[in-house]
């Protein structure tokens, strides 16, 4: 394993905003670093900067070896790019799309073009419309783009936002597929369901890099306490009750029941006694597993 | 009482069979015999991929078009017979939802009021309220155009709510929002429900299924049919001992060996950790072949955990695959 990319206090500032402020980490080959965080929190700035596209104002970033400020043409050669809002030629076929962008990247052999289709599953629907493909679809031949030059390091912005759980996964068992062959993946997401596949996940907000860690560490590690389901009638005033209890750090709506974040040493029979001296009726307090939810709102909310 | 209430719905749309598109193998019935309730006070989520069927049946519950077979009715209205008397009862709000860029929040609002027949003397009291209570009532005279993509969110929820309906239908509202606008969004649905006074009925359709667990209850909609419907609770329990969660090095090594074992029946990977399904009462003895490895192959964590609604999703919509009734698969 060698190391892929490494972004050492990398920071970016417009004017008196800080876009991005003191980032370091690092990805090791084959890995699938996952980058979580709201509008605004640095996450494309900080990619701009890893691709070479904008200077950082302070710190530095090699990717692949290359210092991103001085070797752009060739670091870029090696990276690939996909979005949830790839722009597709709807009024193209599927092997229009693929030969058309091939095209800009200096790829023609048919050879590749066939083999990167079979990959995605689109072998048959080369003459197939881009506006009939379902979402699932879509996104494999974005993929197929992104990934027809033959990348080493492949940049994925939600790539699976909007598609079920069945055609999500299909399309991460392919970037699994690539990763075992060496090829590095960095994804940027709003969803806590396209953050769970990948092996590490960085959390942002405000610029700052505030947790970067496995999905289960994270879920261990980063609350300050315990997590907890709370059936309680009526709901909106044990909400009430909950926010104003001491040491529950966190409490917010959950469909038909509450979900509530508390410091250590807040336990099952404190929170039954604060709800039922409020004079709410308690049907359970369940201590639950946190989720990259919870982990997300106590560090970036 | 039911607010919304489906009756055997059916809308076919005529389409070449093609199963890779958009449409479903048996995509000519975009939406098939469903039957479903939301009660007021009550949070629906219809769950379902993309081409599911999941707009067109909220078109159908709007009387945007017509069903081919079934009723809706919407707070005890007809949408096919009464169409204005339901239409009125109902408030809409989906991702594609537009605003007045050029106007400010209260006349987007006061716009929105007009239009929906709120006398003169009743918007301006009502679009404070409804400000107030999405949070906006600091930005009543911001233009449109300059508001984040939450506010404008949260705006959007204001105008499906100013004439007051009894049933708010959301088509995947929070598509492209980010996390922290979500839990808000969903902070105020369910302060909604939780009011007694007003007694809504919420039908949500979405394809998250973190979203789907914030719902009192949750049809899934596959191909058109509903194939099941129950509190996320219920549904989850459906696999109750059946989900295994298994970490270790490497772990796309021990992948192809839990996908070999004759208990594990589905084997989904996640960035550093496996979840199979196993078959029912195969648990324990799936733990006890899979928990110790030949070397180098290391299992450093292998217990029961509990289902999630995407286990279930994914079980079930196999289910169907694996059924010689669904053509063209």
């Amino acid at each position: 394993m060698s190391t892929v990319i490494l972004a050492d206090n990398l920071t970016r500032r417009f004017g008196d905003f800080t876009a991005v402020d003191h980032v370091s980490f690092e990805a090791q080959t084959g890995e699938v670093l996952g980058y979580l965080g709201p509008n605004g929190s640095g996450k494309t700035t900080t990619i701009r900067m890893l691709l070479g596209l904008i200077r950082p104002t302070e710190g530095r970033a090699e990717v692949m070896g290359f210092d991103v400020q001085h070797d752009t043409e060739r670091l870029r050669r090696q990276c690939g790019y996909m979005s949830q809002k790839f722009a597709l030629y709807d009024e193209l076929t599927v092997w229009e799309n693929l030969t058309f962008y091939a095209g800009v990247y200096g790829v023609n052999e048919r050879a590749r073009l066939n083999e990167t289709l079979k990959w995605v599953g689109l072998v048959g629907q080369e003459k197939t419309r881009t506006t009939a493909l379902s979402s699932g679809w879509r996104q494999r031949l974005a993929l197929a783009i992104a990934f027809i030059h033959r990348p080493r390091l492949l940049f994925l912005d939600e790539p699976t936002s909007g598609v079920d759980p069945t055609a999500r996964r299909m399309f991460w068992d392919l970037i699994y597929a690539l990763a075992e062959e060496g090829v590095t993946v960095l994804v940027t997401t709003h969803y806590m369901d396209e953050a769970e596949y990948c092996g590490r996940v960085g959390i942002m907000r405000a610029g700052k890099l505030l947790a970067m860690d496995t999905p289960s560490n994270l879920k261990a590690k980063a609350l300050p306490g315990r997590a907890w389901d709370v059936f309680a009638e009526p709901l909106l005033k044990s909400l009430a009750v909950l926010e104003a209890t001491p040491g529950v750090t966190r409490a917010g709506l959950s469909g038909d029941h509450l979900r509530a974040i508390t410091l250590p040493g807040v336990d099952v029979n404190a929170l039954h006694a604060a709800l039922g001296a409020a004079g709410v009726t308690v049907a359970a307090v369940d201590a639950v597993e946190p989720s990259l939810e919870d982990v997300f709102l106590a560090l970036a909310g | 009482m039911d607010m919304i209430e489906a009756k055997h719905l059916s809308r076919a749309f005529g389409k070449a069979h093609r199963p890779w598109a958009k449409q479903s193998p048996d995509a000519l019935r975009a939406v098939d015999d469903v039957s479903l309730r939301v009660a007021a006070g009550e949070i629906y989520g219809l769950v379902g991929p993309d081409g599911a069927g999941k707009t067109t049946f909220i078109r159908l519950l709007c009387n945007a078009i017509r069903a081919d077979a079934g009723e809706a009715t919407i707070a005890g209205y007809s949408a096919a017979r009464q169409p204005e008397l339901a239409r009125a009862q109902i408030g809409y709000l989906s991702q594609r939802f537009s605003l007045y860029e050029e106007l400010t929040v209260l006349e987007n609002l006061r716009f929105f009021a007009e239009v929906r027949g709120l006398p003169a003397q009743e918007w301006k009291p009502r679009c404070h309220e409804i400000l107030a209570f999405v949070g906006l009532d600091e930005f009543g005279s911001r233009r449109a155009k300059l508001l984040s993509g939450g506010m404008k969110q949260k705006l959007g929820l204001a105008a499906a709510l100013v004439h007051r309906p009894r049933v708010l239908l959301l088509d995947e509202p929070t598509t492209g929002v980010d996390p922290l606008t979500r839990q808000d969004f969903w902070q105020l649905i369910i302060r909604l429900v939780s009011d007694a006074e007003h007694g809504v009925a919420v039908l949500v359709s979405t394809p998250y299924m973190d979203e789907a667990s914030r719902c009192g209850r949750i049809g899934l909609l596959h191909h058109g049919h509903l194939l099941t419907e129950g509190t996320p609770t219920q549904l989850r329990a459906t696999l109750q001992g059946r989900v295994l969660e298994l970490a270790g090095t490497p772990l796309r090594a021990l992948r192809r060996i839990a996908e070999q074992d004759v208990g594990v029946e589905d084997v989904q990977m996640f960035g550093d950790r496996l979840h199979l399904r196993v078959k029912p009462g195969a648990g324990d003895d799936v733990i006890s072949r899979l928990r110790a490895p030949a070397a180098p192959l290391q299992v450093t964590r292998l217990r029961s955990v509990p289902p999630q609604l995407e286990d279930v999703f994914i079980a079930l919509t196999a289910e169907v695959a694996a059924m010689p009734t669904t053509e063209g698969k």
